[in-house]
């Protein structure tokens, strides 16, 4: 008898297979990422998840029996009240008696499994048609920097430092005296000048050997001592190197009057869930904190800001002020990388602007990395698309214009629009890394 | 009784591979020494939960092709468990030569003991010992074959493309179950025997040979006669769809054969265990049963380790009646190791109705000799339609009901009564029978002279029709694979009646 330890056998036996299905149900299983992010907290979109999809295009067809037609019997175990000829009204919806066939019969028509973090996440990213860099970016774990580090002796051969190797071989040359080329060049002159003579004398014939001797022992010399020797190989080291430890404070505004639909929350929160995606890649402690507002702003836990509506005028300035309040109270700009994303439809009092303007400009933008606007509309019915109607909110902050590439907005009536306004940040973040 | 320390095996819930050495020795002393089980060599393989997922997913076997569908069971399994819906089994058993047990890392010492009694020495004989896995599969071949056919299948992969060869896998994967062999075939005649008849048939010729006869008017051949030639060449009626393809499908290229010849004899492989699930299990219940109460008796397991035993033990055996809300069919563990135990009693201390229904071995005092012979020379069916006492029905309260598709009631046909014994245990051996419970499907005709149609046949018993969608759906991937219209009559088996019939042509494009 034999026991086996196959504990330490490759994991992952299943995976192929895994990916096969993913693949063949990846419409319905992208559908039901999509379904699956409005019962999700943002910050559970990097957690694995279960969906639930139709088995449409992903069952497995046999010959069966029908579980309706035909005469049947069944026998069953714990009989009490029965005597032979009692008749029974046929329980409804089926098999009389819950026979045998219960259970095999058409029961599956969903099927639950279980999305590891990348799979969820590459679903879900797909469905926003990101680019691949973006990609890569947004599901790469690793948070680490390559850094120059000096030179080291072993390394591969594209890392080899030209100019310091020779250095060294330079002087090792110099240091054991290895004899040059000029310097044997000019021997063989001599010796060729000699052997030339056509009456050489005794004394030419000495010199003559003596030469000979010593250019065997130069060459003896120069072959032992190579040009290029393994110890003067140097190669460039880099070293991998943690991003800043740092912290930062997301802090999402919307406006939840009622004329904010769900299509109109629906994008907010994918907007939400990028920049959250995003900012975890760069600092290693992320908080988020959601306010809401209609014409007074409050700070609400994740569940009350994207499925309670409120009524009310819209006043965007009471968000800003409650904002940074926040910040005043627990999130000092020394020690927190501040971002704020804030969704609207757009609608604000016409003379709350000024004062948003310039909370925006003069107090919130300088405190912040980075300020996001996103102007979310129902989409565009057929029809004519003329030049859309600059919102209130939108005339007042295109006043402040980039503020030093701080602050963006754009207008998205769809799921691929969001994409965009972080390109800036993404491109904004090759400057910020080398400087920070 | 107190046995000294010595004696144990483990104690503790701890355990290490001595550990496991040492119960497996224990365990094989009273398989073998005192049951006299007849096993194939055992190889016992530890594996992590994970693991174990896996081999769910590719059907408990170590060594599968790939194919999606096994991600799909994977990822299916793989919630349940997460969730707690489900436990994972505590062991998988390959009937193989050697006999392969995988066992849990999670498991408890006790537990342990528990999976290889059972898997170890009660699966393992009833593999190496019964008639239909004698007769039907090959346990030296079996791992090499799965090897074989993952390689054949990757090298397909590579040469035609995976999405190609995925779509023949689906096709064969629908007709799995009607892949397989059910009666043995008579073996193929030999040369010299053809020779003998044909020369006995050609003296039977000569010595009845009258001139008279040919006098007769030459009569032209019958459409039927062509119709029996033609079945008879092709080997129809056929109900092995798969086996039929491969030989005679008329643009099926070789390697696409090749991979219907694989899934077919993997289903094959697999049938006996669909036949003999309830004494399968029986046998490997009763015989850990057996060995645990022996090692408890001589001391050799902890009171402790034998009341957690038989908390799972009795898990394991758990029967929810008909209307509790848990029923979902009768528990084959139950049922099998119920007559198992019924039969033990029946040899040791009968009654006189048990002497009545089992005169040839009532009361003989060797339940083990009665036992061995029903684990080798039964299955399911057989099993239950000769060992389910009276006793047992009524111990379990069994009632048979009848439910006519014109009616709106069913009806009591039968209680544990006097009347009913025999035909409640007629009707459970029947439901046992993997031939009455899978539709009677049968190639009974190709048209091959005009549009290549092929004609199936569904043999309806108690009226009971195919599920139609789904039906649809496998005929789709027969027309793929034959290539032409296929159709299918669904015929009454008593009055050959045809009740409903499909026809359906193949989606161009998908092999052709």
């Amino acid at each position: 008898m034999h026991i086996i330890d196959r504990r330490l056998n490759p994991r992952g036996k299943s995976l192929v297979n895994r990916q096969r299905f993913l693949r063949r149900a990846r419409d319905t299983v992208r559908g039901a990422v999509r379904d699956s992010l409005t019962s999700r907290k943002i910050r559970e979109i990097e957690s694995e998840g279960e969906v639930s999809i139709k088995t449409g295009g992903i069952n497995e067809p046999t010959f069966r029996r029908d579980s309706h037609s035909g005469n049947r019997d069944h026998v069953l175990p714990g009989n009490r009240v029965f005597r032979t000829g009692d008749r029974i009204k046929r329980p409804p919806g089926g098999s009389g008696g819950g026979g045998d066939e219960a259970g095999t019969g058409e029961g599956e028509d969903e099927f639950r499994f279980v999305l590891s973090r990348e799979e969820f996440l590459d679903l879900f990213l797909e469905d926003l048609e990101l680019p691949d860099l973006a990609k890569r970016r947004l599901t790469g774990s690793d948070s680490f920097d390559i850094r120059r580090a000096g030179y080291t002796t072993s390394g591969s051969p594209s890392s080899l430092s030209v100019p310091r190797t020779m250095r060294n071989a330079m002087s090792r040359r110099l240091a054991l005296r290895r004899p040059t080329t000029a310097e044997i060049e000019e021997l063989e002159k001599e010796i060729a000048r000699l052997e030339a003579k056509p009456r050489p004398t005794e004394k030419d014939r000495a010199t003559l050997d003596a030469l000979r001797e010593r250019l065997a022992v130069l060459n003896r010399r120069r072959t032992l001592i190579s040009y290029i020797d393994p110890i003067d190989l140097r190669y460039r080291r880099f070293e991998q190197e943690r991003r800043p430890i740092s912290q930062a404070v997301i802090f999402c505004l919307m406006d939840v009057s009622g004329s904010m639909n769900e299509h109109m929350k629906e994008l907010a929160k994918i907007f939400f869930i990028l920049l959250y995606l995003f900012v975890t890649r760069c600092y290693r402690h992320v908080e988020i904190v959601f306010i809401r507002h209609t014409d007074s702003a409050q700070e609400v836990d994740e569940e009350t800001f994207f499925y309670s509506t409120e009524t009310g005028g819209t006043r965007v300035s009471s968000a800003l002020e409650e904002m940074l309040a926040v910040v005043k109270d627990r999130y000092s700009p020394l020690d927190w990388n501040i971002y704020l994303a804030q969704a609207s439809d757009g609608d604000n009092f016409t003379r709350d602007n000024p004062q948003t303007t310039a909370l925006m400009r003069n107090e919130i933008l300088p405190i912040v990395q980075y300020a996001a606007y996103l102007e979310v509309s129902n989409p565009p019915s057929g029809g004519v698309t003329g030049e859309e109607r600059a919102t209130n909110l939108w005339q007042a902050y295109s006043e402040i214009g980039d503020a030093g590439g701080k602050f963006a907005m754009r207008r998205v009536h769809s799921r691929k629009d969001i994409y965009p306004v972080f390109r800036d940040l993404f491109s904004r973040r090759g400057v910020t890394a080398r400087t920070s | 009784m107190n046995a000294p320390a010595s004696t144990l095996l483990y104690s503790g819930s701890d355990w290490n591979f001595d550990t496991l050495q040492r119960i497996y020795e224990a365990c094989e002393n009273i398989a073998i020494g005192e049951l006299d089980l007849n096993v194939y060599p055992n190889r016992i393989e530890v594996i992590t939960s994970e693991q174990m997922l896996d081999a769910y997913a590719s059907t408990g076997m170590p060594i599968f092709y790939k194919h999606w569908s096994f991600g799909k069971q994977f990822l299916a399994n793989d919630l349940l468990y997460r969730k707690g819906l489900r436990g994972l089994a505590y062991e998988l058993v390959i009937n193989s030569d050697p006999c392969i047990s995988y066992v849990m890392e999670e498991n408890s010492a006790t537990m342990q003991t528990l999976v290889i009694a059972h898997a170890a020495f009660g699966h393992n004989h009833f593999f190496k010992n019964n008639y239909v896995f004698r007769q039907w599969t090959d346990a030296e071949g079996i791992l090499d074959y799965l090897e074989f056919a993952r390689h054949y299948i990757a090298r397909c992969e590579e040469r035609h493309g995976q999405a190609e060869v995925e779509r023949v896998l689906d096709s064969a994967h629908a007709l799995m179950q009607q892949g397989i062999h059910r009666y043995p075939r008579a073996a193929p005649l030999n040369l010299n025997a053809e020779r003998r008849r044909e020369e006995e048939r050609r003296a039977h010729e000569e010595s009845t040979y009258n001139t008279l006869w040919r006098t007769l008017p030459n009569k032209k051949p019958a459409q039927r006669e062509s119709r029996d030639m033609r079945q008879k060449s092709l080997g129809l009626p056929q109900e092995n769809v798969l086996y039929f393809l491969e030989k005679s499908a008329p643009r099926l290229r070789g390697w696409q054969r090749e991979i219907l010849r694989i899934v077919r004899l993997i289903a094959q492989y697999f049938y006996p265990q669909r036949q003999t699930k309830v004494m399968n299990e029986g046998c490997a219940v009763w015989v850990h049963y057996r060995i645990l109460k022996r090692l408890h008796e001589t001391g050799q397991i902890t009171e402790g380790a034998y009341l957690e035993f038989l908390h799972s033990h009795s898990n394991v055996l758990y029967q929810p009646t008909y209307d509790s809300g848990h029923y979902s069919g009768h528990n084959p563990y139950a049922l099998g190791f119920g007559i198992m135990e019924d039969i033990e009693r029946i040899c040791r201390d009968p009654s006189d109705e048990d002497r009545r229904w089992f005169a040839d071995f009532a009361g003989c005092g060797d339940p083990l000799d009665v036992l061995k012979d029903a684990w080798a020379n039964y299955r399911d069916e057989s099993f239950i339609a000769q060992f389910l006492s009276p006793h047992l029905i009524r111990k379990w309260r069994l009632f048979k009901l009848d439910d006519r598709e014109k009616d709106d009631e069913v009806q009591v046909a039968a209680i544990h009564d006097e009347q009913g014994y025999q035909e409640i245990r007629r009707t459970l051996a029947r439901h046992h029978d993997v031939a009455s419970i899978d539709p009677d499907i049968q190639i009974v005709d190709v048209d091959f002279d005009s549009d290549r149609k092929l004609m199936l046949e569904h043999n309806v018993r108690d009226r009971v029709l195919l599920q139609r969608e789904e039906a649809r759906q496998v005929l789709q991937h027969l027309a793929d694979l034959w290539g032409y219209q296929v159709i299918l009559t669904e015929v009454d088996a008593t009055d050959r009646k045809t009740l409903n019939s499909y026809a359906i042509d193949p989606r161009p494009g998908i092999f052709y």
